[in-house]
């Protein structure tokens, strides 16, 4: 079965004035339909970015895109209308990505009638089953969203990116700026959404925990970069970059007497402008030589887990026999 | 070995008055906080927590916010009774407080050193120059080179600036420091450190600290006591210890179900139905009594007590106080977990 | 017990209504409103029947503000005049408002070079005084109401282009109208119906406060000569007219200013109510 996505060393670079900014540099993956795949990483390290290249909210500055196995890197007006009905995106703030003079029905039907597909009878049944579905009461019907929490308008934007029944979501952080009780809700709603409609998602977080509820597979980022890839649980199991290592030894554990030992990185995060050859994670890395100041690759160390590398087999005492296919 | 009671909250009652209506955000809380200590006071959006950290700090907004009723002794005195001149002498001197948001928290055209200096000098009466040399050397004590005094807080990132707010809340050595949600807007990786960092400097300067937040993992890693908060109230309330390993009260399990797990693998999360109740339309009972799956008969009717089924583990819950004295509980064997 | 079924506007109204200072405003504006609409209902005698007999007459029961210096009634050409200081003062500002929203959604939205060229034109109009706009223009195509409306239109065209254009840069980059491209909503419609609809609070407020200026813009111009020209009414010509006099016929003078004030006063206090009732979390 072909891949429903598959990225291949997609760039996005912007102008800014002390330079070129790269948000995201090289990224390469696939995705099968109804899996997701979990990106995760700290601010600065590209992810909202790559989420919103592969929706063409911005323009890809090189690399590919291929969907259902057609290229749509560069689609022309037609095509991306086409292609807005299958792909769509979740946001992360349930405040701003509502339009604040749109009242719920509004919001969620809106899509319907871009689309030009549906009358008007069709539009009302189509919104109030989506409602249903996203578990929006139908008195919330002529709400508007200052009056709701952000629960539901969180809802309200899952609402509307069914809408025109996607195929594949980019979920931007969909959940952390929820409260925790609601946090498992829409995490639930959402599992259900994906059994029921077999959704592939993109799910973007920084939360380590609730990424690996949710993913089949793992992408962790740092400016800009693929550090590690791996199954999810594979990469909690195995964790094989530095960065990849520090980033979960700083995640506050919900346990008395389980808290593991801080791996220090040192200085700040460098800065995505004007970037040095090489791996990014040589201002801070523990384990850093001469030889990181070269490009690094995205290696297959163990079995479908990559890590972008050059010290990873010594760190983590690796023979090199070890590297079989799936 | 108990050191002395600091700071002591007693049934405080605390409503905002809008021209429409009236918001019940903190109903009847009572907490006790010795030197040394930190407790976590945990809840999530709307549960009063914030507003519990500004009434102890005197910083209400006016005109809405009222206390109706209620003592906060620190040191002695009733924080309540205070004038507001003796409360500028309190506050940054003996209680200080951070927020969580670190870019607004700090004054963008004055440079960092001489903000963390000017608070010095509020409260102490020496020389510019002393204070100066004082600044430098809480910069030094927060992991920030001493060099980096003239410079201006956008040249900081954020995890640095949140730094800068804990030096000058920790400059003039308060007694009691209100963190509310000091990391909530920070990276993970740069929470770690910030956090080890205040457990490092509290436990150093023996300053008390009530931790604002609603991560629960947070509070594992650095408080010592905790209490959760829900719909104004303290529905429980324990050591570190009682709250982790042997939550009595529905909505403390109801936030664990809900939390994924790293180590152990959840077929689904078991989120808490509903909502917090409205703070102008509080329900009569118990304000958890909607969404709990374990609601009586009596919960609707009538609020639950405080009732303390092991030694320093409160819980305000029916079906605890039935668990026990039922004595389907091992409430004996749970008092020999004393800290 | 608490209704939160009312809607946008039925909120913002009841926000408004509590604010006693615009509802006063709000009557002030109704009232003014409705004479300059009934005025020829509510005029004792028309504004230009002269009565030479009678000039600078004291108040008296035919005529219950006295005359002017041409024996006309006073209390009529008041009347009229509101009809004509108020299309003035709302002609400009519809006008100025309109081409201001126009130029200044063009420029914010779509940015770049467009935006570059636009906002200069823009800076060199303002840097054209209005009286001086005025005068050119009535040179060109000669001293009228209209023309005065034209004028204030185009001198307050920067001023509210720049205003829109800075609601819209922040509205532009907000989330939701990132969403709208997602759901793939074209510019036209993005423009229409997400941007515009949430820039525009502060322009209406400032629209309002503006037809208290434009109001005195008005009368300015037409005490200069450059507007109302005689023998219509209008309180800013009324004014010219009687400020030879103003030593011993002070009326004349104190009858239009105290209308001017007043309708002016009552624009800016509803304007400032509507402010603080569109959206209260800027008093909050």
């Amino acid at each position: 079965m072909a891949p429903l996505l598959e990225v291949q060393h997609l760039k996005k670079y912007f102008k800014t004035n002390r330079g070129m900014l790269h948000a995201v540099d090289d990224v390469s993956f696939t995705l099968d339909a109804g899996k997701t795949l979990g990106v995760v990483g700290e601010s600065g390290c590209g992810k909202s970015t790559l989420g919103r290249t592969i929706l063409h909210l911005t323009d890809a500055t090189d690399g590919k895109i291929l969907f259902e196995g057609r290229d749509i890197t560069y689609p022309t007006r037609r095509e991306l209308s086409q292609l807005r009905q299958n792909m769509q995106i979740i946001f992360q703030d349930p405040y701003s990505s509502l339009n604040p003079r749109m009242s719920v029905s509004e919001t969620i039907m809106e899509p319907l009638k871009l689309s030009k597909k549906y009358s008007k009878a069709e539009i009302i049944e189509r919104t109030k089953e989506l409602m249903a579905t996203v578990g929006l009461a139908e008195r919330f019907w002529n709400t508007y969203p200052h009056e709701l929490d952000g629960g539901r308008r969180q809802r309200i934007g899952i609402a509307r990116a069914l809408a025109l029944g996607p195929k594949f979501i980019v979920c931007d952080e969909p959940v952390s700026a929820l409260d925790v009780s609601i946090q498992a809700q829409i995490l639930n709603l959402m599992l259900d959404l994906q059994e029921e409609r077999n959704l592939t998602y993109i799910f973007i977080t920084h939360d380590l925990s609730v990424v690996k509820y949710i993913s089949d597979e793992i992408m962790v980022m740092y400016l800009g970069q693929v550090v590690e890839k791996a199954p999810s649980h594979e990469l909690f199991r195995n964790t094989l970059h530095p960065y990849s290592k520090a980033l979960l030894s700083a995640i506050p554990i919900p346990k008395v007497d389980a808290q593991r030992e801080l791996i220090p990185m040192k200085g700040e995060v460098t800065s995505p402008i004007n970037p040095r050859p090489g791996c990014r994670f040589t201002a801070r890395c523990p384990y850093v030589e001469e030889k990181c100041h070269e490009p690094q690759v995205l290696e297959e160390i163990m079995p479908n887990h990559f890590v972008s590398c050059c010290r990873c087999r010594e760190i983590n005492e690796i023979s090199e026999t070890v590297k079989g296919r799936n | 070995m108990e050191s002395n009671v600091l700071l002591e909250v007693k049934d405080l009652k605390v409503e905002y008055h809008t021209d429409e209506t009236v918001v019940h955000a903190v109903n009847g809380v009572s907490l006790t906080l010795r030197e040394g200590e930190t407790l976590g006071l945990v809840g999530e959006t709307g549960a009063g927590k914030t507003t519990i950290a500004r009434t102890i700090l005197g910083i209400l907004p006016k005109p809405q916010g009222h206390v109706t009723q209620g003592e906060i002794i620190f040191e002695g005195r009733n924080l309540l009774e205070l004038s507001e001149k003796e409360m500028r002498k309190i506050r940054g001197d003996k209680i200080a407080m951070i927020f969580q948001d670190p870019m607004t928290a700090l004054n963008p055209i004055e440079r960092v050193g001489d903000q963390i200096t000017e608070a010095i000098r509020l409260h102490n009466k020496i020389s510019h120059a002393e204070a100066v040399l004082r600044s430098m050397d809480m910069l030094e004590m927060v992991g920030i080179p001493k060099e980096r005094y003239p410079e201006f807080p956008h040249q900081f990132s954020g995890g640095m600036k949140q730094r800068v707010v804990i030096a000058m809340a920790l400059a003039c050595n308060p007694k009691l420091l209100l963190a509310d949600e000091p990391t909530t807007a920070l990276d993970v990786t740069i929470q770690a450190q910030v956090l080890a960092l205040m457990r490092d400097l509290t436990k150093r300067l023996g300053t008390s600290v009530i931790l604002i937040t609603h991560d629960l993992g947070v509070v594992a890693s650095t408080c010592q006591s905790v209490a959760v908060a829900y719909a104004g109230e303290i529905v429980e309330y324990g050591t570190v210890y009682h709250i982790f390993n042997n939550p009595l009260h529905p909505y403390t399990k109801g936030l664990f179900d809900s939390l994924p797990d790293l180590d152990v693998s959840k077929k689904r999360l078991k989120p808490i139905r509903g909502m917090m109740p409205d703070p102008t339309n509080l329900p009569e009972g118990c304000t958890f009594c909607e969404r709990c799956d374990y609601a009586m008969e009596i919960c609707a009717r009538k609020k639950p007590a405080v009732y303390e089924p092991e030694q320093g583990h409160t819980v305000r819950c029916f079906l605890a106080e039935r668990r026990v004295t039922d004595g389907a509980f091992a409430g004996s064997a749970a008092s020999e977990k004393v800290l | 017990m608490k209704s939160k079924k009312r809607s946008r506007l039925g909120e913002t109204w009841h926000r408004l209504k509590k604010n006693k200072a615009a509802v006063i405003g709000l009557v002030v504006v109704i009232i003014v409103l409705l004479v300059a609409i009934f005025a020829p209902l509510l005029a004792p005698y028309p504004y230009d029947q002269q009565d030479l007999s009678n000039v600078y007459a004291k108040p008296s029961r035919e005529h219950l503000l006295g005359t002017d210096k041409f024996g006309r009634d006073n209390l009529s050409r008041l009347i009229w005049g509101s009809r004509n200081s108020l299309i003035m003062g709302l002609g400009c500002v519809a006008l100025g408002t309109l081409f201001g929203i126009t130029v200044g959604s063009i420029a914010g939205y779509f940015g770049g070079r467009v935006d570059i060229v636009i906002m200069r034109i823009m800076d060199v109009f303002s840097c054209v005084p209005m009286l001086l706009m005025c005068v050119v223009i009535a040179a060109i195509l000669g001293p009228s109401i209209q023309n005065a409306i034209l004028a204030i239109a185009i001198s307050t065209t920067p001023s509210c282009a720049r205003l829109i254009r800075a609601n819209i840069l922040t509205v532009r980059d907000k989330e939701f109208v990132e969403a709208a491209k997602a759901i793939d909503a074209k510019s036209p419609h993005i423009i229409l119906r997400h941007i515009l609809p949430n820039a525009i609070a502060p322009t209406i407020v400032a629209t309002t406060m503006n037809i208290g200026n434009s109001i005195i813009s008005g009368a300015t111009l037409s005490f200069i000569g450059l507007g109302a020209q005689p023998p219509l009414a209008e309180w800013g010509a009324m004014l010219s007219e009687g400020r030879n006099y103003m030593r011993q016929h002070m009326e004349l003078v104190l009858y239009p200013g105290i209308c001017i004030m007043i309708t002016v006063l009552a624009f800016n206090l509803l304007g400032d109510g509507l402010r603080d009732a569109l959206d209260p979390r800027l008093k909050n």
